[in-house]
């Protein structure tokens, strides 16, 4: 983990199925409606393909299918929230997006071991908050450039 | 005074000027007895230290100031210019650039130099010193100033020498030396200065510079003149001596309290001449670029215009809409023009490059360049760099032979290797070229084949040109023995890479005994490019017009099978088909009909039929990048926004075609 001091995190919460995530806000560019999306042909299933920000050519990935979760259809309160990751900016498309939280550093907890493997360590800790457990993600993880060929390799050869 | 207000025009300015010694010391070493060029040497490179001193770079100012006493030395033909002499000149040089680079890139401009700065200092104490000449205030005439001077006194103009100081606290010292100057011809004619028209354009003189005017008038009219223009300080007018200076007493008139006796910096070989007046400015390449992204969302925009006046079908809307096309047309061109530079960026360095290559070599080379000043785009320009000094060291490494070689098989011991660029249609050709020994087959042929390339089978099939395109293949390189100038597992295949993602193509040809010629075909621009739109299933997709021969509807019926794979018959070609909906795993949406809507498109001499839904039509669309997450995408070059806002992929054709 690249802090351990003592500090407040700014999270963006966002659900997926019924998990509730984080992300830190700093990494979030926006949050967006759904809209069209143009599909990419020969990338692994969870890239939803690209759209059109403002401008600006977006690759957009299902978060669900990155965490090979079942797809949902698309509903009012689907959200596409735009991260950056290093030069990268990224939508991760979300159930819906519903809060952004203050937490103590202090409070993020390893992740359980049996989550983290099964995972890819696309997590980076969990937080307890009175009743609910958020997921604290591995923004890098997730949009891992490797990963994505390391998919796309494995599709190749199920091709084959 | 704020430094970084200037840094900008420092960095661009002494890069101009290192350039400028570069070019004219490598002309110097072809002509060591043309003694103009070292003064052009001399004058970039004092005209850089004042820059550096000015700008507090040390470092620079003292090695450039050494460098400059050698140039002395060999301008007073007290140093022979010979090769090891231009060899030290040139290491000098080397760190100079290296020290504007390092300023450049935001650092100090700092750089131990007491080596370099020892070398120039011995050549200097090993020729004797010759007495430091005044140069100032002395004014030589060469022969045709005296012949114009001598005319002009027949009939009846008197050449006036006029010394003029502005004041010090003057601002802008290039305009009042020009309004000077255009209060002079008012009077006359101005045939020399000092220093040159040049220097005092750029500012290289303290307060003080004088000019000698051919004029009818009385001295007192003139310096009445020119006392006229602000922030002059003092002028004297006096005729001229033709051999011996004018002295100061004479006929001062004080504008202010400031003396007149400062020295005049240069002498000048030449006589005045105003540079012809092309005016332009300098604009910093990132405005050119956000007005380019400004641009292309205009663009977008007029897509998007286009498509709503034609649902609406309002003549008004719709007469505007073309119009502000036609406009926005003119003014594509205009900015596209603007980023257009000449190829002479690139290669101006290459001929140093290739001094230092052929030297550690062995080789004895001639680098011939022609068509430097074709224009390509600077996104092209800037990647092209590359690709060009790895064909070009090629050509030496691997072309040219050494010249024991060469003289036994009776070609001249120094080899020619031809640098050409050159426009054609929306395309620019930059070809290399050696007339050395040509590639090996044989010795191709086994490479590809012990690196696993090629079967022995499939090698024994191949035409000449395949085997030369052999070499673009990954882990080949024909030089026997490695040297540190190519095979160093970077092949030519990097080369092929980058100028195919840059949309160009490279081809070989060769000859045996006769030399090789290398290709380049570059795209004038990356930025905006005229596509064919077309519905595969539902999809929109994007085909560059480039690759396309043509369109056409083909019947089910004419589809042959040769070996599992689809052709038809397309003007006397057989052509494979690719079906896109199969390729792209586009979902099926539409039924299958009897008719098929094909587009012909190619790579170099091969092509293929690409089966589509429907022609949408052609249009200019921005090239966008599908962003580092998706950089590798196959067939797929890019993404572009249409006029509904959404995303259209662009067919990368070559890709398509294997």
């Amino acid at each position: 983990m690249e802090t351990t001091a003592v500090g407040d995190v700014k999270l963006i919460v966002f659900q997926l199925q019924d998990e509730e995530y984080g992300a830190e806000v700093d990494k979030v560019r926006s949050i967006e409606r759904m809209q069209h999306i143009t599909r990419v042909p020969g990338t692994p299933d969870f890239v939803e393909g690209v759209m059109n920000l403002r401008g600006v050519v977006t690759p957009i990935i299902d978060l669900r299918r990155r965490f090979r979760m079942n797809k949902r259809e698309t509903t009012d309160t689907t959200r596409i929230i735009i991260v950056q990751v290093g030069e990268m900016e990224v939508g991760l498309i979300v159930d819906s997006a519903n809060d952004v939280i203050d937490i103590q550093q202090s409070n993020i907890e390893a992740a359980p071991d049996s989550a983290a493997e099964a995972d890819d360590s696309c997590i980076r800790g969990v937080v307890k908050l009175e009743n609910r457990l958020l997921i604290l993600l591995h923004l890098e993880k997730v949009l891992d450039a490797d990963e994505l060929i390391a998919v796309e390799n494995l599709e190749e050869h199920r091709e084959l | 005074m704020d430094k970084n207000q200037y840094l900008d025009m420092f960095i661009d300015e002494s890069t101009e000027h290192l350039q400028a010694i570069n070019d004219n010391l490598l002309r110097l070493e072809k002509t060591p007895q043309d003694l103009t060029i070292i003064d052009e040497v001399f004058r970039s490179a004092h005209t850089l230290k004042g820059m550096a001193a000015t700008m507090g770079f040390e470092d620079l100012t003292n090695l450039t100031h050494h460098m400059e006493n050698v140039l002395d030395g060999i301008r007073n033909e007290r140093i022979d210019a010979g090769s090891e002499v231009l060899d030290i000149v040139f290491d000098s040089v080397d760190d100079l650039e290296q020290m504007v680079t390092d300023v450049a890139s935001g650092g100090e401009g700092r750089r131990d130099v007491s080596v370099i700065v020892d070398r120039l200092g011995r050549l200097e104490q090993d020729q004797p010193a010759a007495a430091a000449q005044s140069e100032y205030e002395t004014l030589t005439f060469d022969e045709y100033e005296t012949a114009v001077v001598e005319q002009g006194r027949e009939q009846g103009y008197i050449p006036y020498q006029v010394f003029v100081s502005l004041s010090e606290n003057v601002v802008l010292k290039a305009a009042r030396v020009f309004m000077v100057f255009e209060a002079l011809e008012k009077y006359g004619e101005v045939i020399k200065s000092v220093p040159s028209a040049e220097q005092l354009e750029e500012e290289a003189f303290d307060f003080d510079f004088q000019a000698i005017v051919l004029s009818s008038h009385a001295a007192e009219e003139i310096q009445a003149a020119v006392l006229k223009v602000s922030e002059v300080a003092s002028v004297i007018c006096a005729e001229a001596d033709m051999h011996k200076p004018v002295s100061q007493e004479r006929n001062i008139t004080e504008k202010e309290s400031s003396s007149t006796d400062s020295a005049i910096a240069e002498r000048a070989a030449e006589p005045a001449k105003h540079a012809p007046a092309g005016k332009t400015i300098r604009v910093n390449i990132d405005r050119l670029d956000s007005l380019m992204n400004l641009f292309e969302e205009l663009v977008i925009d007029r897509g998007r215009l286009e498509q709503i006046s034609k649902e609406l079908g309002s003549s008004d809307l719709t007469e505007t809409v073309e119009h502000m096309t036609r406009i926005s047309g003119d003014l594509q061109s205009i900015i596209l023009n603007m980023r257009m530079v000449p190829v002479d960026q690139v290669f101006n360095r290459f001929p140093r490059m290739i001094r230092g290559l052929s030297k550690e070599l062995g080789k004895q080379v001639e680098l011939v360049i022609s068509g430097a000043e074709t224009e390509l785009d600077r996104t092209v320009i800037d990647e092209i760099g590359d690709p060009l000094v790895h064909l070009l060291r090629n050509s030496i490494d691997h072309g040219i032979e050494s010249p024991a070689d060469r003289e036994s098989s009776g070609k001249p011991a120094a080899g020619t290797v031809r640098l050409h660029a050159y426009h054609s249609g929306n395309h620019v050709f930059i070809e290399v070229s050696d007339d050395g020994a040509g590639i090996n087959k044989e010795k191709v042929l086994q490479k590809a084949i012990s690196g696993g390339v090629v079967s022995e089978e499939a090698a024994s099939q191949l035409t000449d040109r395949q085997i030369y395109e052999l070499l673009f293949s990954s882990g080949l390189s024909t030089a026997e023995q490695l040297s540190d100038i190519s095979g160093r597992g970077v092949g030519l295949d990097v080369v092929k890479n980058k100028i195919e993602t840059l949309g160009g193509t490279v081809t070989i040809d060769s000859s045996p005994g006769e030399g090789t010629v290398f290709s380049v075909q570059l795209p004038l621009t990356l930025s905006i490019i005229s596509v064919m739109l077309v519905e595969v299933q539902q999809e929109k997709y994007a085909v560059p017009l480039s690759s396309i021969i043509e369109t056409a509807i083909i019947k089910r019926s004419d589809i042959w099978s040769v070996q599992q794979q689809k052709v038809i018959d397309f003007r006397g070609h057989v052509v494979p088909l690719l079906d896109l909906t199969e390729f792209f795993q586009v979902p099926v949406a539409e039924e299958e009909t009897d008719e098929l809507s094909v587009v012909i498109v190619r790579k170099g001499e091969k092509m293929a039929a690409l089966v589509v839904h429907r022609f949408i039509g052609q249009q200019e669309i921005v090239l966008k990048s599908l962003g580092d997450y998706l950089k590798n995408t196959k067939a797929v070059s890019g993404a572009t926004i249409l006029g509904d806002g959404q995303v259209a992929l662009i067919i990368d054709c070559n890709a398509l075609i294997q």
